[in-house]
């Protein structure tokens, strides 16, 4: 028996195809922007304040790292409401793939700042500046440099587990794929189409963020060369 | 009232004492040589001035501020008390003007067009006015450690500290940073300055203290001292540096 494969009907619903794929693209793009900014205001406040800040991110960060996407999420949809909190789906899946993301990005960036040699930041302190300022000016970009190949990856492996939304009806991309398949019936079809949509976002996704930190951060590989000088001298 | 008053100083780490009741004074515009061994504990007494590191007792003031650990008192000592490393620690994701200008204008708040003549200026005081727009990785060691020193002038300090800052260059490249260290000696710049270059200690220091095992050994005018050191401990250690 051959499998006779009819995309026809997969193609016809491209309209919706194209508003799920914005969906994926918007809540990735949500998630990247509000999680990335998250996570350097955590580990500011890791950096700065004192032990019990410092375990409170711990905790929330742990907390993320630990538990299933799937959970988080239903936690988002179904719990948050029971104590007054509304959202519909897709505010929902943006707040819960923030609050993820922001957790794997915190990790990553403080071990970017943990990697910032100590003579920077006594350089920083000796010309007046305070340790917020000496945070801000002189350890974070350098620590975001050194990390921005981790966050990348990060970022990539977020906008594929926004799949797991369509676990709450929102019709990003795998959401819209299972309404077509029910309509359908053309499921390979259908998932055929969705995965190289998703290789196509993804890809993207990885060579955008890797020329984004060629602009932002011209200087990256002359960090590590400027690091070994220092531990030498 | 001397620009740098150190008295009685002990500091330890852990149970290893390193500073062991170190007393010194530095009148305005004079220029102090530190000499010693390594792990005589030089650049840990630069480092309790400035206050990088606390000291357990004892009494350091420098320009008229009295050193502890409050962060705010410290900040307004370290506006008028600027401090240049081995390893220049220059900020490697701003340009050479950029790394000058931050501090005036972030703790200072003056104003951008003021910091960047300001910039210009101290620039030009370490001959790099053509290397504005560079960034660190592209200067020499020589040059970059002619930056550090610039951007420590544009907070105009008014006194320097500087640990070994010719110790990581190629023999070839600390003549250019001694001379702006000269340059500065000259203007009137009060300088406390750890350094092997003996020559240099002896030619442009007023005074060389000899540090030796957390003590101050042997001290006095940098001309008797190198041709008269007193102790064993000195004369070896000069002795040992000339072959
Ligand atoms: N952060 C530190 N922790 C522990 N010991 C230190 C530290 N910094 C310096 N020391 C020790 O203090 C002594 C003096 O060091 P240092 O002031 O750097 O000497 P110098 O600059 O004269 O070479 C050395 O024995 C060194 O190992
Ligand atoms: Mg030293």
């Amino acid at each position: 028996m051959r499998y006779q494969f009819q995309f026809e009907a997969v193609f016809a619903e491209a309209d919706r195809i194209l508003n799920g794929v914005l969906l994926t693209i918007g809540l990735s793009f949500g998630a990247i922007v509000l999680g990335l900014a998250l996570a350097v205001l955590l580990v500011a406040a890791k950096s700065l304040f004192g032990r019990w800040v410092g375990m409170l991110v711990d905790a929330y960060v742990e907390l993320m790292r630990n538990t299933p996407f799937l959970v988080q999420l239903f936690m988002m949809f179904f719990g948050l409401p029971l104590i007054g909190i509304r959202m519909s789906g897709t505010e929902a899946a943006l707040l819960a793939m923030t609050l993820n993301l922001g957790a794997y990005a915190t990790e990553i960036i403080r071990a970017g700042v943990d990697s910032i040699h100590r003579s920077q930041i006594e350089a920083g302190l000796s010309l007046a500046m305070t340790k917020r300022q000496v945070f801000q000016y002189v350890v974070l970009m350098p620590a975001l440099a050194r990390v921005w190949p981790a966050l990348s990856s990060q970022f990539v492996l977020m906008l594929l587990a926004s799949s797991i939304c369509s676990f709450i009806s929102v019709p990003e991309l795998s959401g819209t794929a299972a309404i077509i398949e029910q309509n359908t019936f053309r499921s390979f079809e259908t998932y055929i189409v969705v995965t190289l949509i998703y290789l196509a976002l993804a890809l993207s996704l990885k060579v955008s963020l890797l020329w984004l930190g060629r602009r932002i951060f011209p200087r990256l590989s002359s960090l590590d060369r400027l690091d070994a000088k220092a531990e030498a001298a | 009232m001397p620009a740098v008053l150190i008295e009685d100083v002990h500091k330890s780490y852990g149970s290893l004492e390193v500073l062991k009741g170190v007393s010194l004074a530095v009148e305005p515009g004079q220029v102090v040589a530190l000499i010693g061994r390594s792990g005589s504990g030089k650049s840990t007494l630069l480092r309790c001035i400035n206050g990088l590191e606390a000291f357990q007792s004892g009494r350091i003031e420098v320009a008229g501020h009295a050193v502890d650990q409050d962060q705010k008192r410290l900040r307004e000592l370290r506006k008028d008390v600027g401090i240049v490393f081995q390893s220049y620690n220059l900020f490697p994701h701003l340009t050479v003007g950029q790394n000058i200008m931050l501090s005036p204008r972030i703790t200072k708040n003056v104003p951008q067009a003021e910091a960047l003549a300001l910039a210009k200026d101290v620039l030009a005081q370490v001959g790099l006015s053509d290397k504005f727009d560079s960034y660190p990785d592209n200067l020499s060691g020589g040059q970059q450690q002619r930056v550090a020193i610039a951007r420590s002038l544009a907070m105009k300090p008014k006194v320097m500290l500087f640990d070994e800052v010719t110790s990581a260059l190629d023999p070839e490249l600390t003549g250019e940073v001694l001379l702006v260290m000269e340059k500065l000696a000259r203007d009137g710049m009060t300088m406390l300055l750890v350094t092997h270059e003996m020559n240099f200690a002896r030619t442009v220091a007023n005074t060389t203290v000899f540090m030796h095992q957390g003590k101050i050994w042997e001290s006095g005018s940098s001309a008797q001292l190198f041709a008269e050191p007193q102790t064993p401990e000195l004369r070896n250690f000069v002795g040992a540096g000339r072959h």
